[in-house]
């Protein structure tokens, strides 16, 4: 399997776009945001669809778009974070201005860009090439490590913002800092992976870790176990069952382990 | 004949009812608006969005496994929103009735119903009828008989709803008091997704997936902005949806850009401005 180079890419981004997502999500899930990082990779579509329209990189428009919706969210709500009606209000917003730039690019000077704009959304895993797989491992590498660094102020600051701003921690700027993070995390997975591998790599590892255990840093550590095990474990099988999409093999082991999770903790009367 | 505006508004209007598809797309637009409006009322109080959204992308591997197994895909609609529904009920609000808890199994479900979707899709192997219509809607399709099952199925829903609206809205607004007076709490939730799943069914096969919210959360968010207080609050956000859908499609006729653009640009200058003004008010 590993003589295959698409297999090889697959593995060193999954690998680390997983960590990334393991390793945020398992945040993104205690401060209840999972709504917002699914927002997010839906702008990062229309960021794309954008940049085609001018003429631009793609990923010149996925960064720029979900990064700046990444701010405008922490400046509209409390202690740097929106609610969801507000996001959902805001996302509907601009995924209209997508439709209309979807009509603007069929019409206009920059028409061929559309194919590379509509990869956006189905982004596959076995797709990249080399250069793209080490650049969204790196990115990955990069997000986990900004997220341990900042780990103690960030839950501090979930959990008692009050204590939070007594011991000197600016909240509000941590909370844009940590939805920027969310934000960079889902650029780049968006293009690289698609957004459906995305919502789920950080929801369903993060949900089962917060289920099992409520000690931060072994939270921290099973939910970016489980997000990569279940990358290693889905590529597998999706190179072992070619009609099956590799995105949707790892979807399905990262919820099949969030609803083992959540059996085991009920019946043990834990969850 | 060219769609042009003019300053007379009879005649504006007689142009835009001319062709039977702006008919059957107006009278279509009229049946969501005021269900949605509705529904997402008590949508927005409960601070259900996400699960809103999620059902509202349930659409695709509704209409993916439609397609595979060969039925119509309204009821592939229906019965992937029927079954998300159930799920989040499930998975929801257990033991650890937490926020963080909820929108983590809420994210697994839409997640699992997407990875569903793309395994129909790549089973199936035929291209289905352009994602971008199954995202962003087509107003501007819909024949007689679909405007009849819409004018049912949202009729059946706000029936529904109707019953049980004055005890969900004590089990929204104090959920301890409501069980204390022996409502059962834990059934309105399950009534309220699966009539929560009907609407949006209904709703995204005409605004797509990804526009709901410009029908479902927009107008009575507006709403609630302006008053707290529940009848008039939800009849303005009926008039508030109306006037999007219908400014919407009147819109679009006439100018060269589509109606998803229009009626989300409308629905949130309208979110802007009552949230503006209620700044204003204090």
């Amino acid at each position: 399997m590993f003589s295959h180079e698409f297999i090889r890419n697959a593995y060193l981004a999954g690998t680390f776009v997983a960590l990334a997502c393991g390793t945020i999500g398992w945040l993104v899930v205690l401060r209840a945001q999972v709504f917002a990082g699914d927002a997010l990779s839906h702008v990062a579509f229309v960021g794309a669809i954008g940049a085609a329209v001018l003429g631009l990189d793609v990923r010149v428009g996925l960064f720029a778009l979900t990064i700046i919706v990444a701010l405008g969210m922490a400046a509209l709500g409390r202690r740097g974070q929106a609610d969801d009606t507000v996001i959902g209000i805001v996302f509907a917003w601009i995924l209209g201005i997508g439709v209309l730039l979807i009509t603007l690019l069929a019409t206009g000077p920059h028409a061929g860009n559309g194919v590379a704009a509509t990869n956006t959304l189905f982004g596959s895993i076995f797709d990249l090439g080399s250069g793209q797989a080490l650049v969204a491992a790196l990115i990955g590498l990069a997000v986990s490590l900004a997220v341990v660094v900042a780990f103690r102020p960030l839950v501090l600051s979930t959990l008692d913002s009050e204590l939070a701003v007594l011991r000197g921690v600016r909240v509000r700027v941590l909370g844009a800092g940590f939805l920027v993070a969310l934000a960079i995390v889902t650029a780049e997975s968006t293009q690289a992976v698609g957004a459906l591998l995305l919502l789920g790599l950080i929801a369903a590892p993060a949900g089962a870790a917060h289920r099992l255990t409520g000690r931060p840093y072994a939270g921290l550590a099973l939910s970016a176990a489980i997000a990569v095990a279940a990358v290693w474990g889905g590529i597998a099988l999706s190179y072992a069952i070619p009609s099956l999409p590799p995105s949707s093999a790892i979807i399905a082991l990262a919820a099949g382990a969030y609803a083992l999770v959540a059996v085991v903790t009920r019946a043990r009367g834990t969850g | 004949m060219n769609p042009s505006l003019s300053l007379n508004i009879v005649d504006d209007i007689r142009q835009l009812t001319t062709f039977p598809f702006m008919v059957n797309a107006l009278e279509a637009g009229t049946i969501v608006a005021v269900l949605a409006a509705l529904t997402g009322w008590y949508t927005v109080l409960r601070r259900q969005a996400f699960a809103g959204h999620t059902l509202s992308v349930m659409a695709f591997p509704g209409a993916t496994g439609a397609a595979l197994a060969g039925i119509p895909i309204a009821f592939g609609y229906y019965i992937a929103c029927g079954a998300a529904a159930l799920a989040m009920r499930r998975a929801g609000r257990g033991r650890t009735a937490s926020r963080s808890a909820e929108t983590a199994a809420i994210g697994t479900i839409q997640a699992t119903g997407l990875a569903i979707g793309y395994l129909f899709l790549s089973l199936n192997h035929q291209v289905l009828g352009g994602p971008e219509t199954l995202l962003f809607g087509t107003f501007l399709g819909i024949s007689r008989g679909q405007v009849l099952a819409l004018l049912a199925i949202g009729a059946g829903a706000l029936i529904v709803l109707a019953f049980a609206a004055r005890p969900l809205l004590l089990a929204t607004l104090d959920r301890e008091l409501a069980r204390a007076s022996g409502l059962p709490v834990r059934a309105l939730d399950l009534a309220f997704l699966l009539i929560l799943a009907a609407a949006v069914a209904t709703t995204s096969q005409i605004t797509g997936a990804l526009l709901v919210f410009a029908l479902l959360v927009a107008p009575p968010a507006a709403a609630q902005k302006l008053t707290v207080r529940p009848l008039p609050s939800l009849a303005l956000s009926v008039v508030f949806a109306l006037l999007v859908v219908w400014l919407g499609l009147g819109v679009a006729y006439f100018s060269p850009y589509p109606v998803g653009f229009w009626t989300t640009t409308f629905a949130f200058g309208l979110y802007v401005l009552a949230a503006g003004y209620s700044r204003v008010r204090g």
